[in-house]
C-alpha cells in the first residue's frame, strides 16, 4: 500500500493532523476508522519481520523502526484496538478526543516499533501527553484534577526511563532497546518506569484513579494502550527476571479484594485490569518460551475482552448516566444486546473454554507448573477464581440483573454495538481457533490448550467460584454495593506517613512534638524561605535600588582582588 | 600579515569584509536619522542586516578555508593600528548576531509600531543599528581598547532602545541599566588600563605575548579582577544580574528578543576572549581560583534564577530570570576549564540565543495583542492565539531540554562534560534545575490552555503573520538544530580547540 519501511505511527499522526484541521465531522470519523484498517492491512500484508531503519542523532545511532515477531504482534493488536475504539467513538463529535485518540494510538505504535531507548522514551512521553486529554475531555473539575495527577505520574515514568537509558548508554555505549535484565542502577530505573505504566503494586494508583474518570469512549482507548505498551517493553527487556514472577502474582491477587467491594463498575474493571496484567508480568518473569508466549497472547486477548467490557460499561454510562453498581440493575430488559455482549466479554476474561481468555491464561499457568512454582501457581489459581467473581459475574450481574433499579433505557447507537460485536466475535474466534493467534506468537511451542486436564481444571474452578457467589448472595453475605470510597495505596501517600509518626507519638508525646517541630516546621521553614527569597517580593525577585546593586559589584570585586592576593 | 591595498575596489572587496562588517551598519545609522520615512528606513536597515549576515557567513567560510583572518584597520599594521581578527569562535558569533538580527528585524517592524511612539521610530532604528554595530564590533576586534569603545557604543544604544518603550517603567529600568552597564564598562576599562600600564600595548595578541613576562603579579591580578567583575556584570552572572529582569521586562518586546539573544552572549564572548586569548587559560584557571568561584555562582544562578521564575507573574520577567539561570549553564560549562566544557558552554550560548529569541518573540506577539504579558491575562489564550502559544510551547520544550530540541543537545553535552571532568554533581544540578524549568514553563501552558478566559477580558485575534513567521523560524531552528545536533557541536568544538590553543 505504501513503503514498507514507513513507520506505522506516521499514518496515525497524519490522520490526527487531518482531523485537527477538518471541519466536517463525517470526514473526521471516516479518517479515524479507515486509517487503522488500512494501516493494519498494510502491516499484515506488506511488512515482514526483520525490517530496520536507522537514523543518526548526534553521535548516537537510533533505530526508529524495527520489526520482529514480537513487535508485529503488538502492532496488529494496536491497529485492531484503534479500529474498535474509533468505531465505538464514531458518534463523538468532540474534536479534541478524536485527535488525542489518534495521536495516542500512534504513540503506542511508535513505542512498540522503537528499536532504541531514546525513541521509546519519546513515544513513552507521547503516550502520557496525548492520553491525558481523554480524561480531561470529560471537562469536569474532578476529571481535570485526576488528569493532572495522571499526567504527573506518567511523565515521571518517562523521566525515569530517560535517566535509566542515559545511564545505560554511559555504561555500555549503546541505546539499543533489547534485553536489559536487572543489572545496575540504570536498569532498575527503567524497570520502575515500566512498572509505573504497567501498574505494579503500589505504583498502580494512577490507573484506578484515572480510568473511571475518562469519557465513556476515552476509557476504551486508555485501557488498550498504555499498560500493554509497558507489558511489551518488559517482555523485550526483562524476560526471565525472577522478581517479576512475584510482582505478577501480587498484582494478580491484591486487586481482587478491592474489586469485590468497589461500587464504580469501571473502577472494578480497572482493578481487574491490574489483575490481568499480573498474569502477563508473571509470564514474563518466568521467561520460558511458553510463558512468554502466554504473556503476550494474554496481552493480545486482554486488550480485546477488556475493551469489550469497558465498552459495555461505557454504553451503560452513556445511556443511563450512571455507573455505580448500587444505582444500576435490571437493564437486561431494555439493553438486551449490550447484556449479551457484556457476558461474552465476562466469559472471556474469566477464561471459559472456547473463549479467548482460556487459551492464553492457561499457557502462563502451565508454564508455572513446568518451572515448579507450585505456590505461585496456587496463588494464580486463586486470582483466576477471583477474576471470575468480580469481572465475570459481578459486572454483568449488578449492571444488568440484580434488583430493579427502575431505569428504562435502550441499546446504544449502532456503531457502539457494532464495535462491541466485532470484539465479541474476536473473543469467540480466538477462543475456538487458537491456532491463528498461536501462529503469530514469537515462539513455536506446539502448545495445545484443549486437553482434558486444562479444560477440567478450569471448568471446575469456574463452577465452584460461581457456586460461591450464588451461595454468598443467597445468604446475604456478599459485600453489598455501597456508595463508599475505598482506600487504596494512595492512602499511604497521603495519610500514612504522618499517621506512622502519629503511632510513634503514641509511644511518647515528645516524639510527636519533635516531629511537628522539626519536620513540619522544617517544611514550613523551607517554603517560607523560598517564598521570602524567590516569591514576588522576595529578596531575589524584587527590583533593587541601584545602590544595593553597586554594593554587590564592590563585594564581588573585593572578593576577586582578595583571592588574587592570597 | 601584509596589509591589503587600502583603496577599496570591487575586485578586492572580499578582503575588506572585516571592515565592512562594522562600517556598513555604522554609516547606515545616521543615514536612517536623516531619511525619517519609516518604511524606507526599515527596508534599509533590513538590507544592511542581510548584507552583514552574508559578510559574516563569507568570513566564516574564509576562516574555515584559510585559518584566522587578520585585518589592519585603515592600513595601520598591528600592534600599533587597530586589528580586526576573525577566528572560528568569533566567526560563529558574528553569524549568530547577524542571524538573530535578521530574524528579529521583520518581527520588530510590526511589533514596535505598537510599542514605540511614532515620532521616535527613526531614532529607534538608528539606535538599533548602532547597537548592532557595537555588538559586531566587540566580537570582531582584536584590540582591547576597541572592545571597550564598541561596548560603549552597543550599551548606550541599548539604553536608548529600552527607554523607547511607551511603558514609563522602562525609563527607570533603562536608567538602572545605564548606571550598572557604565560601571561594568568602566571596570573593563580599568582592567584594560592596568594591562596597558604593564605592557604598553593594547593589541590582544601582543598582550598575550607580553603578559607572561610581567613581574608585577598584583597589578596583573587586579586587572584580572576588574575585567572579570566587569564582564560578569555585563553578562548578568549571579549576583550581578539585578539590572537585567526589569530591563528585559519593560523594553519593547523586539528589543528584548534581540538583546536577550545577543548582548549577554557577546559579554560572555568578551570574558572568554580575555580568559583564553589575553590572560591564557594557565593564568585564568591556574593562578586565579576562577573555576571554583565561577562554578559556585553558576550553580546558584541556575537554581535561584529558576526559582524566582517559578514565582514570577510577568512572563517577560519570568523569562528574564530564566535567562539568569541559563547563563548559569553557560558559565558552568566554562568553569569546568576543559575543552569539552568550554565547547558545551559555547554550544549553550548559541542554543540559548535561539531559544530565548523565539520565546521573547512569542511574548512580544502576546503583548502586541493584549498590551501586557501578565500571567493571569494569558488565560485561555491557547485557543485565541493558537500559533503564538504553540510557538511558546515549542520554545519552552527546548528551554526545558526535551530531546529533539537544541536545549537537549546542549544540556546533554554539558552533562557529559561534567562527567568528563569527574564532577558527577554537575549533571545532577543540570537535571534538577531543568525540572524547575518544567514548572515555570508548565505554569504558562496551564494558564493559556487549561484556564477559561477571564470574564472581563475582550477576546483577541491571532497575531499578524509578520510576527508569526519570524517566531516560527526560530522555533524551526530550535528543532532543526536539535535533530541535526552535530552541526553546531562540531563547529563549537573546533572553536573551543582553537581558543584553548590546540590548533
Amino acid at each position: 500500500m505504501w513503503a514498507a519501511d514507513l513507520p506505522p505511527y506516521i499514518p496515525f499522526f497524519a490522520a490526527a493532523l487531518v482531523m485537527a484541521l477538518a471541519r466536517s465531522h463525517a470526514l473526521r470519523a471516516a479518517v479515524g476508522v479507515l486509517v487503522p484498517v488500512l494501516g493494519g492491512l498494510h502491516l499484515w500484508f506488506d511488512v515482514a519481520p526483520g525490517l530496520t531503519t536507522y537514523r543518526t542523532l548526534f553521535d548516537m545511532q537510533l533505530m526508529p523502526f524495527r520489526t520482529d515477531q514480537l513487535s508485529l504482534l503488538f502492532g496488529y493488536l494496536f491497529h485492531i484496538a484503534a479500529f474498535i475504539g474509533m468505531l465505538y467513538a464514531l458518534h463523538v463529535r468532540d474534536r479534541v478526543q478524536q485527535v488525542a485518540a489518534m495521536l495516542y494510538a500512534g504513540s503506542a505504535l511508535g513505542a512498540v516499533f522503537a528499536g532504541d531507548l531514546l525513541t521509546l522514551f519519546l513515544f513513552w512521553e507521547g503516550l502520557a501527553l496525548t492520553s491525558v486529554f481523554l480524561i480531561w475531555a470529560r471537562r469536569s473539575q474532578t476529571s481535570f484534577k485526576t488528569g493532572q495527577r495522571y499526567l504527573i505520574i506518567q511523565v515521571l515514568s518517562g523521566v525515569l526511563l530517560l535517566a535509566g537509558s542515559l545511564m545505560i548508554y554511559r555504561d555500555t555505549g549503546s541505546l539499543a532497546f533489547n534485553h536489559i535484565g536487572l543489572d545496575g542502577v540504570g536498569s532498575w530505573l527503567i524497570l520502575i518506569a515500566f512498572g509505573i505504566k504497567a501498574g505494579f503494586p503500589g505504583l498502580h494508583t494512577w490507573l484506578t484513579d484515572s480510568y473511571p474518570e475518562g469519557t465513556p469512549t476515552g476509557t476504551v482507548f486508555l485501557s488498550a494502550f498504555t499498560t500493554k505498551v509497558s507489558v511489551y517493553a518488559m517482555a523485550r527487556s526483562f524476560p526471565g527476571t525472577e522478581l517479576l514472577i512475584y510482582v505478577g502474582a501480587t498484582m494478580a491477587c491484591f486487586p481482587i479484594f478491592f474489586a469485590v467491594i468497589e461500587n464504580d463498575l469501571r473502577r472494578v474493571l480497572a482493578y481487574s485490569m491490574i489483575n490481568q496484567i499480573g498474569f502477563m508480568v508473571c509470564g514474563i518473569g518466568i521467561g520460558t518460551e511458553l510463558a512468554l508466549n502466554g504473556a503476550v497472547a494474554h496481552a493480545f486477548n486482554d486488550v480485546i475482552f477488556k475493551g469489550l467490557l469497558f465498552m459495555s460499561m461505557g454504553a451503560v454510562l452513556q445511556m443511563t448516566g450512571k455507573i455505580n453498581g448500587s444505582d444500576l440493575g435490571h437493564l437486561y430488559k431494555t439493553m438486551p444486546k449490550t447484556t449479551l455482549l457484556c457476558i461474552v466479554g465476562a466469559a472471556s476474561i474469566s477464561a471459559f473454554p472456547l473463549f479467548s481468555g482460556f487459551v492464553s491464561k492457561s499457557m502462563v499457568m502451565a508454564a508455572l507448573l513446568e518451572t515448579h512454582h507450585e505456590w505461585v501457581w496456587l496463588a494464580m489459581l486463586f486470582a483466576a477464581a477471583g477474576v471470575f467473581h468480580h469481572a465475570g459475574i459481578k459486572i454483568p450481574y449488578f449492571a444488568f440483573f440484580a434488583h430493579d433499579s427502575g431505569i428504562r433505557t435502550q441499546d446504544p447507537p449502532w456503531n457502539m454495538l457494532l464495535a462491541m460485536t466485532f470484539s465479541a466475535v474476536l473473543c469467540v474466534f480466538i477462543g475456538s481457533y487458537p491456532a491463528v493467534l498461536y501462529g503469530l506468537l514469537p515462539y513455536d511451542t506446539g502448545y495445545s490448550p484443549y486437553d482434558a486436564t486444562h479444560v477440567l481444571t478450569q471448568t471446575q474452578l469456574l463452577f465452584f467460584s460461581a457456586g460461591a457467589f450464588v451461595w454468598l448472595q443467597m445468604k446475604g453475605l456478599y459485600p453489598p454495593e455501597l456508595r463508599s470510597v475505598n482506600l487504596d495505596v494512595e492512602w499511604f501517600y497521603r495519610k500514612a506517613a504522618p499517621a506512622a509518626l502519629g503511632f510513634a507519638a503514641s509511644i511518647g508525646k515528645p516524639l510527636q512534638f519533635a516531629w511537628r517541630f522539626m519536620v513540619s516546621g522544617l517544611i514550613d521553614k523551607i517554603t517560607d524561605w523560598l517564598n521570602s527569597h524567590h516569591g514576588m517580593e522576595g529578596t531575589l525577585a524584587r527590583t533593587w535600588p541601584i545602590g544595593s546593586m553597586v554594593l554587590w559589584v564592590s563585594i564581588m570585586l573585593a572578593a576577586y582582588l582578595l583571592l588574587g592576593y592570597v | 600579515m601584509s596589509a591589503p591595498s587600502t583603496a577599496i575596489t570591487l575586485a578586492n572587496l572580499a578582503t575588506h569584509y572585516p571592515a565592512l562588517q562594522i562600517v556598513l551598519p555604522l554609516v547606515t545609522a545616521p543615514l536612517v536619522v536623516l531619511l525619517r520615512g519609516t518604511r524606507l528606513v526599515w527596508l534599509i536597515a533590513f538590507a544592511v542586516t542581510l548584507a552583514c549576515l552574508g559578510i559574516a557567513v563569507d568570513l566564516y567560510a574564509q576562516v574555515l578555508q584559510q585559518g584566522e583572518i587578520s585585518y589592519a584597520m585603515g592600513g595601520w599594521a598591528p600592534p600599533v593600528g587597530i586589528e580586526y581578527r576573525v577566528d572560528r569562535f568569533n566567526g560563529l558569533m558574528l553569524i549568530l548576531i547577524c542571524a538573530i538580527a535578521a530574524v528579529v528585524l521583520p518581527f520588530a517592524r510590526t511589533s514596535v509600531e505598537k510599542e514605540v511612539a511614532d515620532n521616535r521610530l527613526s531614532l529607534f532604528w538608528a539606535a538599533w543599528l548602532l547597537c548592532f554595530t557595537g555588538l559586531l564590533g566587540i566580537v570582531i576586534t582584536g584590540d582591547a581598547f576597541n572592545v571597550f569603545v564598541f561596548l560603549e557604543v552597543s550599551s548606550l544604544s541599548t539604553y536608548a532602545l529600552i527607554a523607547c518603550a511607551r511603558d514609563r517603567r522602562a525609563l527607570t529600568s533603562a536608567f538602572q541599566y545605564l548606571i550598572m552597564g557604565t560601571i561594568g564598562a568602566t571596570f573593563i576599562l580599568i582592567g584594560i588600563g592596568l594591562l596597558y600600564m604593564l605592557t604598553g600595548t593594547l593589541n590582544m595578541a601582543d598582550l598575550a605575548e607580553r603578559l607572561p613576562a610581567v613581574t608585577q603579579a598584583r597589578t596583573l591580578n587586579a586587572a584580572f579582577g576588574f575585567i572579570v567583575v566587569g564582564c560578569s556584570l555585563k553578562l548578568a552572572l549571579f549576583p550581578l544580574h539585578l539590572w537585567m529582569p526589569n530591563a528585559y521586562a519593560f523594553a519593547p518586546s523586539a528589543v528584548t528578543a534581540f538583546i536577550a539573544a545577543t548582548a549577554t552572549k557577546v559579554s560572555i564572548y568578551v570574558m572568554l576572549r580575555f580568559f583564553y586569548t589575553v590572560f591564557g587559560a594557565e593564568f585564568s584557571f591556574g593562578s586565579m581560583p576562577l573555576g571554583e568561584v565561577l562554578m559556585t555562582l553558576s550553580i546558584i544562578a541556575m537554581f535561584s534564577g529558576s526559582l524566582v521564575a517559578i514565582y514570577e507573574r510577568n512572563v517577560k520577567r519570568m523569562l528574564a530570570y530564566s535567562s539568569v539561570a541559563q547563563i548559569g549553564y553557560i558559565t558552568l560549562g566554562i568553569s569546568l576549564a576543559t575543552t569539552s566544557g568550554l565547547a558545551a558552554g559555547m554550544l549553550h550560548l548559541i542554543n540559548h540565543a535561539m531559544i530565548k529569541a523565539g520565546l521573547f518573540m512569542a511574548m512580544g506577539a502576546v503583548v502586541y495583542r493584549l498590551g501586557s504579558c501578565r500571567l493571569d491575562q494569558l488565560s485561555g489564550l491557547g485557543k485565541q492565539m493558537p500559533w503564538t502559544m504553540a510557538a511558546f510551547v515549542a520554545g519552552g520544550l527546548s528551554l526545558i531540554g526535551v530531546p529533539l530540541t537544541t536545549g537537549f543537545v546542549s544540556k546533554w553535552h554539558l552533562a557529559s562534560a561534567g562527567f568528563g571532568a569527574g564532577l558527577p554533581l554537575v549533571p545532577v544540578a543540570i537535571l534538577a534545575s531543568s525540572l524547575l524549568a518544567v514548572i515555570y514553563v508548565w505554569k504558562v501552558i496551564e494558564t493559556a490552555y487549561l484556564r477559561a478566559p477571564l470574564e472581563n477580558a475582550t477576546p483577541v485575534k491571532e497575531a499578524p503573520i509578520s510576527l508569526l513567521i519570524p517566531m516560527w523560524i526560530m522555533v524551526a531552528a530550535n528543532f532543526g538544530f536539535g535533530i541535526q545536533g552535530t552541526v553546531i557541536w562540531q563547529a563549537v568544538q573546533q572553536a573551543a580547540v582553537q581558543l584553548t590553543g590546540g590548533v
